[in-house]
């Protein structure tokens, strides 16, 4: 960690070396452990102690999520160094967590803020890696700050355990060796959704899409066409929205003659609070259409939106990752230290980088040593339960996790300032399973220079 | 805080501890935490940007408000280049440069028809133009939100050239001449190109051109009626200024071989533009301070957690650290925004010119302090009515 | 033909809220001289003036959900209703258009300390400077309402009688596809009656009259042994205070969160230069041509034809107006030229 910081002495030439002596030795023996034990980048050694690096959106439109993001990771550490009630350490397994920190190392941690801006959230995690010497990076609430920060860190060979990203591209297109996911994506979200949208609004609508004019936009509202599509519904228009547009007056007046009785939208954030809110501020949802009544649908929403939407949000059909009201062992030993620790139930955020965390530690008990290359092999195809969602799966081809989706409504008459969403729906695993050929793109290597 | 006052330095001599200065930053940077070669890299590169900002705003007066945009340009240039061309930073810079003074020229062409705010909305039209393109539909060429990145199948036309058999199985990084162009490389080879345009920054300074430029600055009219088109010299600088930000723009892709949409947005030309100010405009090293400060304050402070001020506090007691820790917690960490908030009152204030200003006033005082005591300061301030 | 009335009503809902928020800023701008960096945190300001008063009386009774055992959660029911039952309910549906009356005083309290405090310092200082000064007050403000209300939007909404559309089209014999949120109408007319009354000040009153001279000679003003200065801060106070209303006005329509005046800082600067510097009838009709403007070419045959046009279509009209009129709309000489 030291000799980094040091001008002349070059970390990645010695890398370099030590990965062209290993391939040259050739391959059978690369897998047997100890072959590798040489050295890699920010190799804590024998300082005692394991730094991971929380990369949080710390100012800019998702600071409250990124806040929420910062304490379910405080909790994982003191859990994992023994501290509190141990949270999901009891119901996680097959785990190896002892609860006596990450193969003897006291786990410690540094922050930074991504600002949701690709440039800052790298620059964030290249200080954590060049400076702080974190052995792995994660967190994050948008999907252009995951694939930008999960290639840095391909480059730089530390492992990217994603926060919120729900594009495709993250494991898919942009997928890489180093990066991982447990958060469910836009393909999964219109799997899951569809069956129920044929349940509660019939096989015979017209959907009108206003999408956010950038790539998650673009890949969820792809994915929810084509699901929506199969059901026999009709696509009227999709039409894209600038980022941040504020007032979508514009894009939601045309909805009204456009003859389409279901309006869908692909926002997240800001985005989907103003569009929301002004979608029902026209009266869409008490108007009659086709002999029908008009609905909206949120293909991606989560409790803090839900917040924001104040009343607009009732109602509403959406999918998220995980809510807190989920009966479940994990779920509950989860939001039962949780909301002892903060006096609140921790966002779907919260959960996914909790239980990523988690994951990471348990993937180096799993490989007996903190070398990137053997704790990628672990997780990997590695199946779990006990984290919430019910039994999980990471799948190896493409780094994503694969778990049940729940389908959620905005509650019409919430018991509490926190009972927001009420799961209508939990889709199996089985349903939201897709090849991971269709989207492209290629893992990389496990060994980088 | 417009004219040059008689440069208390020789310029020769002032290079001289610049570049010592510069080329020793990991070294003297250390105790304040910011000697990691990312953050030595922004400080140069943001320093070039600066400059290149300086360079406009100080000589001639006009505020672009638009800057950014060929910090863009100049990023998706040089990384065009090392997907299409070579993984060799010198095209990937010369291209950077290249393509920010095209867009300048033509930006400038228009822009500069117009003097004082309406230039300045004119550029920042321009700029946001281009922004909210490249982050939806120039996505084919811009790769919009997700930012513009290397791909193991690009064509990379010369290094195939050049090189036989399979390609490695990760991405190539930068490189010069076999030198790889991150970490310390990076930084140093950054270092060079700021100490370099810091050379053509007091040239330009104390050119004819330069002397003409503050001439049009201090009255365009009076100019004009001698007969002299101002025109094509305010248009020099500006090609000049935005080729500076391309430059920047390039150095942020070779280090990193990413550009992202958000780098042309307004509030990166309105943090160019606080740099400047903040560091003094006008002022030969005053944008590079300015430049480094603010990156300091957007790295460092924001990193500042909790637990990081427990440690630092840990000597107080229990009782104090409770309420200490919270409350500094406001500026730090999440907050860092705050005290950048504050620094820019802070400074405006009470050093009216900026940082340089302020270590003007702290040499004064010593070296008068000496001679006679209770002099009164030369400089005017009006803030302190 | 519906889809041409209805933009166009949308352009004039876009163009008075833009026309409302650059309002301020112009005048400003015009009669001071200053480059106000933190306009946009003026009109949040504004918009969290409303979020207090919801705040306020919306003070809950709070009664815990047994039903939830890791945390402590509440039914919330707020005391106004328990004490005065239907009137109170009442009270807190119409919390948004109440808290003008709270917003007023309070947004002319900030305006006055702001300009006694700040900006009469600035006067003599460059533009440079005061962009400087009043953008590290605006993150200071805004960091401010982050660290007390969060980052997240909250939301405001009108009373519930104003909740639905109005059957427009029925109005103009139209049929009865054209609606339109009544709340959107309401700000659409109170820009309307504030950007006249605000015109009617300046315009009619011999107060107003002496502004305007010292808009154009400030020194003669001061010759003629007039305080001048006195009447800036009331001025600088008037601007923060429209650009407060504009601000609780907006909140129903867009949910306001810390960051919503930067994201309107650059717009109502684009409004007003476009407008003219100096010049209130030139941001008013700035205001409505950008946003007639917008909402055409948001227009899905546009954007066929155009595809993202309504990305630039704001900064494209800016850079055709001010190429072709060198002082924008109405723009005076002189007034920040230089």
């Amino acid at each position: 960690m030291n000799d980094i910081k040091k001008p002349g002495v070059s970390r990645r030439g010695l890398l370099k070396a030590g990965a062209i002596t290993g391939l040259v030795a050739s391959t059978p023996s690369f897998f047997i452990k100890d072959a590798w034990a040489a050295d890699f980048r920010n190799n804590p050694k024998n300082t005692g102690e394991l730094k991971l690096g929380f990369n949080v959106p710390q100012s800019g439109p998702y600071a409250d999520e990124g806040a929420d993001e910062l304490r379910a990771y405080k909790l994982a550490v003191q859990h994992l160094n023994g501290e509190g009630d141990g949270g999901m350490l009891n119901t996680f397994k097959p785990s190896m967590l002892t609860g006596k920190g990450v193969l003897g190392k006291k786990v410690t941690f540094a922050t930074g803020d991504t600002q949701t801006k690709s440039d800052a959230a790298r620059a964030s995690a290249k200080r954590m890696i060049e400076k702080d010497g974190v052995l792995m990076v994660t967190g994050g609430s948008s999907s252009g700050v995951a694939v930008a920060v999960q290639s840095l860190c391909q480059e730089q060979g530390i492992i990217f355990m994603a926060g919120l990203t729900h594009s495709n591209d993250t494991t898919g297109k942009d997928k890489r060796r180093y990066g991982f996911r447990h958060f469910f994506n836009a393909y999964m979200s219109g799997a899951a959704l569809a069956p129920v949208l044929n349940k509660e609004y019939g096989s015979d609508r017209r959907a009108y899409h206003l999408t956010a004019d950038y790539t998650w936009g673009w890949t969820q509202e792809e994915s929810i066409k084509n699901s929506t599509e199969a059901l026999g519904w009709e696509t009227v228009q999709t039409v894209k929205t600038p980022v941040g547009a504020g007032d979508f007056s514009q894009y939601i007046t045309p909805v009204l003659n456009s003859g389409a009785d279901v309006l869908i939208l692909n926002h997240y954030g800001k985005d989907m609070i103003n569009s929301l809110t002004q979608a029902v501020q026209f009266g869409l949802r008490d108007k009659q259409v086709n002999g029908k009544n008009f609905e909206i649908v949120v293909p991606l929403f989560s409790r803090l939106m839900a917040q924001g939407a104040g009343d607009a949000i009732k109602g509403i059909l959406g999918t998220t990752n995980w809510n807190w009201s989920l009966q479940d062992d994990g779920s509950q030993a989860f939001v039962k230290s949780f909301g002892a620790e903060y006096g609140a139930p921790p966002s779907m955020a919260a959960q996914t980088c909790y239980a990523q965390t988690l994951l990471y530690a348990n993937a180096c008990e799993m490989a007996g040593t903190f070398y990137p290359p053997e704790v990628i092999k672990q997780l990997e195809g590695f199946n779990f339960d006990g984290m919430g969602n019910g039994p999980t799966f990471y799948r190896a081809e493409d780094h994503q996790c694969f778990k049940d989706v729940l389908v959620v409504r905005g509650n019409e008459n919430p018991s509490s300032q926190f009972d927001l969403l009420k799961v209508v729906d939990v889709t199996p695993r089985a349903q939201v399973e897709y090849d991971w050929n269709i989207f492209g793109g290629s893992l990389g290597p496990y060994i980088v220079e | 805080m417009t004219d040059m006052k008689k440069p208390v330095l020789n310029d020769m001599l002032l290079l001289f501890i610049f570049s010592a200065v510069i080329l020793l930053m990991p070294f003297w940077l250390e105790p304040f935490g910011a000697a990691y070669p990312d953050l030595l890299q922004k400080f140069a590169i943001y320093g070039i940007f600066a400059i290149g900002f300086n360079i406009l705003l100080g000589l001639t007066g006009y505020l672009s408000f638009g800057h950014a945009a060929f910090l863009g340009v100049g990023s998706y240039a040089a990384v065009w280049s090392f997907k299409l061309l070579t993984m060799n930073v010198l095209p990937a810079v010369l291209f950077g440069v290249l393509f920010a003074g095209a867009l300048a020229a033509i930006i400038g062409f228009l822009s500069l028809r117009r003097s004082g705010i309406y230039f300045s909305i004119l550029t920042l039209a321009f700029a946001q133009m281009s922004y909210n393109l490249a982050y939806s539909v120039l996505t084919p060429i811009t790769n919009g939100e997700t930012g513009l990145q290397l791909d193991r199948s690009d064509p990379r036309i010369l290094d195939r050239m050049f090189s036989e058999g399979e390609p490695a199985a990760g991405l190539p990084s930068t490189d010069l001449f076999g030198v790889t162009m991150s970490g310390y490389p990076g930084f140093y080879f950054c270092a060079v190109i700021l100490i370099v345009c810091f050379f053509i920054s007091i040239r330009i300074f104390r050119s004819p051109f330069g002397l003409m430029l503050k001439g049009i600055k201090s009255n365009q009219n009076r100019m004009q009626y001698t007969g002299l088109n101002t025109r094509p010299y305010m248009q020099t600088a500006f090609i000049i200024s935005g080729m500076f930000a391309g430059l920047a723009g390039s150095l942020l892709a070779v280090t990193d071989p990413l550009a992202g949409a958000e780098r042309m947005q307004w509030t990166a030309s309105g943090e160019v533009v606080l740099m400047t100010i903040l560091g003094g405009v006008g002022t030969l090293i005053g944008p590079i301070l300015g430049a480094a400060l603010i990156k300091y304050f957007e790295n460092i402070f924001s990193s500042f957690n909790d637990t990081v001020l427990e440690q630092a506090f840990s000597f107080l007691p229990e009782s104090v650290l409770d309420v200490v820790v919270p409350l500094m917690g406001l500026f730090v960490g999440s907050g860092w925004q705050l005290t950048l908030g504050l620094l820019f009152m802070v400074v405006v204030i009470f050093l009216p010119g900026g940082l340089v200003e302020g270590f003007n006033r702290i040499f004064k005082f010593i070296r008068s302090g000496k001679k006679r005591k209770g002099l009164v300061e030369p400089t005017q301030d009006q803030a302190s009515e | 033909m519906d889809a041409i009335f209805i933009q166009i009503l949308n352009g004039l809902d876009k163009g008075a809220a833009y026309a409302l928020i650059a309002l301020g800023l112009t005048l400003v701008f015009g009669t001071l001289g200053i480059v106000n960096f933190a306009h946009g945190a003026l009109f949040m300001l504004g918009a969290f003036c409303a979020v207090t008063f919801q705040k306020l009386v919306t003070i809950s009774d709070r009664v815990r959900d047994e039903g939830v055992t890791a945390f402590v959660a509440y039914k919330e029911t707020p005391y106004l209703e328990i004490w005065f039952g239907d009137t109170g309910a009442t009270i807190i549906d119409y919390s948004v258009p109440l808290s003008i009356l709270f917003a007023i005083p309070i947004m002319l309290l900030i305006g006055f300390v702001m300009e006694r405090g700040l900006i009469k310092h600035f006067y003599k200082r460059s533009h440079a400077e005061q962009i400087l000064v009043t953008f590290g007050l605006a993150i200071v403000i805004q960091e401010l309402i982050k660290a007390y209300f969060g980052a997240n939007p909250i939301p405001q909404p009108a009373p519930e009688i104003l909740a639905g559309s109005a059957n427009v089209g029925s109005w103009f014999g139209l049929g009865n596809n054209l609606v339109y949120p009544w709340w959107r109408l309401i700000y659409l007319t109170f820009s309307g009656v504030t950007i006249f009354s605000v015109f009617a000040f300046l315009k009619f009153t011999t107060y107003g009259m002496v502004v305007r001279a010292g808009m154009r000679d400030r020194e003669t003003v001061g010759l003629l042994g007039i305080d001048i200065e006195r009447r800036f801060t009331i001025v600088f106070a008037i601007a923060a205070m429209v650009a407060g209303v504009a601000g609780v006005m907006y909140t129903p329509i867009l949910p306001p969160d810390y960051h919503m005046g930067m994201d309107f800082l650059v717009l109502s600067f684009v409004v007003v230069v476009v407008g003219g510097m100096g010049s209130l009838g030139g941001a008013v009709c700035a205001g409505f041509l950008l946003g007639i403007v917008q909402s055409f070419a948001s227009m899905n045959e546009v954007k066929e034809i155009f595809p993202g046009i309504d990305q630039i279509i704001l900064y494209l009209v800016a850079v055709i107006v001010l190429l072709v009129l060198p002082r924008g709309l109405m723009g005076r000489t002189g007034v920040m030229d230089d």
